[in-house]
């Protein structure tokens, strides 16, 4: 049993288990959550470089062999996801010591949270469809919890929305999974790897597959099915949205990779033909939305879908350097995004609003986050030498040598787009002068805990932009991960056999 | 059998598309229990049905005698179940908890996370207004 594999989905269940139990010992429950989070960073970490290391680590619980039993894998792509989760979890756990009320805390705040990050970690790893299902569920309560948790009328509005939507994706998906089951008879991914080709009627299993992809479609948020996404984003305080800003949504594009890469890739033309065109839309739509705005929460949950769009089109691409562009921007997007929605709290917590007609004089006043901003908005809009150019400039150069001239096209204007954008949030929140100021601060702003340091504040921000700076500066050894989960994408032989063993 | 049971789920996934459609949180609930034990039926369906015994084999015996009904379709309906139900009761109270902040079980009159000007009426910042009239608005 190879421990390192189960490890990243223990570890937080247990943090979860053991702030239950310290619920009413606040002081002592935060430090907890920390150091939990702090070991499953770690672990995470030495799963990726052991992964890096050895290839594709796998373990079959309870000794029961692949196709039978429950598959554990971790390979380049898996780990790297894993990781992420692991620096992701620990910021906002980090940022939470600052910024969340004393009321979300004894409502169970960090138990949720631990659920929601070992979820995540779960649905990276499992190598079987039936589980991917369990983990979705399990996120989606934790988030759902998370969501609505503090009760305000404007969560309970947006988590309406998210739970039927996303329920209704959770029904697709296991519709999906009930007739691909009857069609091969196996639910191991890399079994169905095999078991796939040999359907007769490929039609069905094109239907299947078009189930699959409108379900994670849904939960990834793509073209014509995001609308909940950006209703449901900015309502709750900000450290929940950042964990699902930064995880939830990459979720459902993980999977959409991992089944579209191992299993539907018998009718390429078709299946990802569609996605190739959802890709498209969702980059276009996503960044237009994000002009109709003027609250900073709302433009940059507009954005996840713009760039959501950028990973579908490397997957839809469907070449080496294209899926190194979308493993790259996964990865990318997950610290930029969750790192700007952390900026956003700290304005809000300075200025006091999410609104930009209300905030100003950022610059002015708080140099030091401007800075901060400065650097992750333009990562973000894709400017050298951050990550955010490398992302685009894999996806853009994938897409011009698999001659995809109007999806590179669009890749292109969507950049400056969002830089238009980035440039709006930009002069209304901290060029302008600070407004004045007889407009009333809001009121949800008293029940707010007092801010107990900066430190926890800024720590977390100021190590995400330096993680985006490392990306960018030298972003060989970066690639080159992104490039070895490639690698492994386009030649699910390597996936299949360290799963099966090489037994078929 | 499995012809009458398919055209069982189809019906029951159609009545349910029905409810969940209809923009009300109470007939959202039933569409989602006709849903939820719809998709059940269909893997049930998927897994084959058979007159078979039970998969159960003497304590002697290597090999089976008959053949064996199939239990994973069966161990993977209980999980959805399970999960079902857990989802089911959380929708319940979120519902009633909205009901009793919104005061509507409508999800046209749901717009509190969405306000249809792009932000509230009463400040009319000059920056503001030209955010108002922007394509995205129509969210839900």
């Amino acid at each position: 049993m190879n421990w390192l594999v189960v490890l990243p989905v223990i570890v937080p269940f247990a943090m979860a288990a053991v702030t239950l139990c310290l619920r009413n010992h606040l002081r002592l429950q935060g430090r907890a959550a920390i150091s939990g989070a702090l070991v499953h960073f770690v672990v995470c970490m030495f799963l990726l470089a052991r992964v890096a290391k050895t290839g594709i680590v796998t373990v079959q619980i309870g000794s029961w062999p692949a196709p039978f039993g429950i598959t554990l894998a971790a390979d380049h792509f898996s780990a790297i996801l894993v990781a992420v989760t692991g620096i992701l979890g620990l910021s906002v756990t980090a940022y939470s010591r600052a910024e969340i009320r004393v009321g979300m805390l004894a409502a169970g705040y960090q138990p949720l949270l631990h659920i929601l990050i070992g979820g995540v970690c779960g649905a990276f790893l499992t190598g079987d469809l039936f589980n991917l299902y369990v983990w979705f569920e399990v996120m989606l309560m934790a988030s759902f919890g998370l969501l609505v948790m503090g009760g305000e009328k404007q969560q309970l509005d947006g988590g309406v929305k998210y739970v039927m939507i996303n329920l209704f994706a959770t029904l697709l998906f296991i519709s999906g999974i009930g007739l691909l089951y009857g069609m091969t008879g196996t639910l191991n991914m890399a079994d169905l790897h095999f078991a796939v080709q040999q359907v007769e009627h490929k039609g069905l299993l094109t239907a299947v597959a078009a189930l699959f992809m409108t379900a994670f479609g849904i939960k990834a948020g793509i073209f014509p099915l995001f609308f909940w996404l950006p209703v449901s984003y900015h309502t709750p305080p900000v450290d929940v949205s950042t964990i699902m800003a930064g995880l939830l949504t990459k979720v459902g594009v993980y999977a959409l990779i991992r089944m579209f890469t191992l299993v539907f890739i018998f009718d390429i033309a078709y299946t990802h033909g569609i996605l190739l065109a959802a890709g498209v839309l969702t980059m276009i739509v996503g960044v237009l939305g994000t002009a109709a705005f003027y609250e900073f929460r709302r433009i940059l949950s507009f954005h996840i879908i713009s760039q959501v769009g950028y990973m579908v089109l490397g997957l839809a691409l469907f070449t080496p350097l294209a899926l190194t562009g979308a493993v790259f921007f996964l990865v990318h997007n997950m610290i930029v995004k969750a790192n700007l929605f952390l900026i956003s709290g700290v304005c809000r917590q300075k200025a006091g609003s999410f609104d930009l007609g209300r905030l100003g004089g950022l610059y002015k006043n708080h140099g030091f986050i401007t800075i901060l901003f400065f650097i992750s908005a333009f990562s973000l809009a894709g400017f050298p030498p951050l990550s955010g150019f490398w992302a685009k400039f894999l996806v853009i150069r994938a897409g011009l040598e698999a001659k995809a001239y109007v999806a590179a096209a669009a890749a292109i204007v969507v950049g400056l787009l969002t830089t238009y954008s980035m440039t709006k949030i930009w002069a209304e929140a901290f060029w302008k002068p600070a407004p004045a100021a007889e407009s009333v601060p809001e009121p949800e702003l008293d029940k707010q805990g007092p801010g107990q340091s900066d430190f926890w504040l800024y720590a977390p921000i100021v190590v995400l932009v330096m993680l985006t700076l490392a990306m960018g500066l030298l972003p060989g050894p970066f690639v080159n991960l992104a490039g070895s989960a490639a690698h492994e994408l386009m030649n699910p032989g390597i996936y299949v056999e360290a799963v099966l063993g090489g037994g078929r | 059998m499995e012809t009458l049971l398919s055209v069982i789920c189809g019906f029951m996934v159609a009545a349910s598309l029905y409810l969940m459609l209809s923009g009300n949180l109470i007939r959202f609930i039933f569409g989602l229990v006709l849903a939820t034990n719809a998709v059940n039926l269909l893997i049930f369906v998927a897994g084959r049905l058979s007159q078979t015994h039970p998969p159960l084999i003497d304590p002697d015996a290597v090999i089976p005698a008959q053949s064996l009904a199939n239990a994973l379709p069966q161990a993977l309906i209980l999980t959805a179940i399970v999960i079902g139900f857990a989802l089911l009761t959380f929708v319940f109270i979120l519902f009633y908890r909205a009901f009793q902040a919104l005061d509507t079980v409508e999800t046209e009159l749901m717009r509190v996370s969405e306000p249809r000007q792009g932000r509230d009426a009463e400040e009319g910042g000059q920056a503001g207004v030209a955010g108002i009239h922007g394509p995205g608005g129509e969210g839900a």
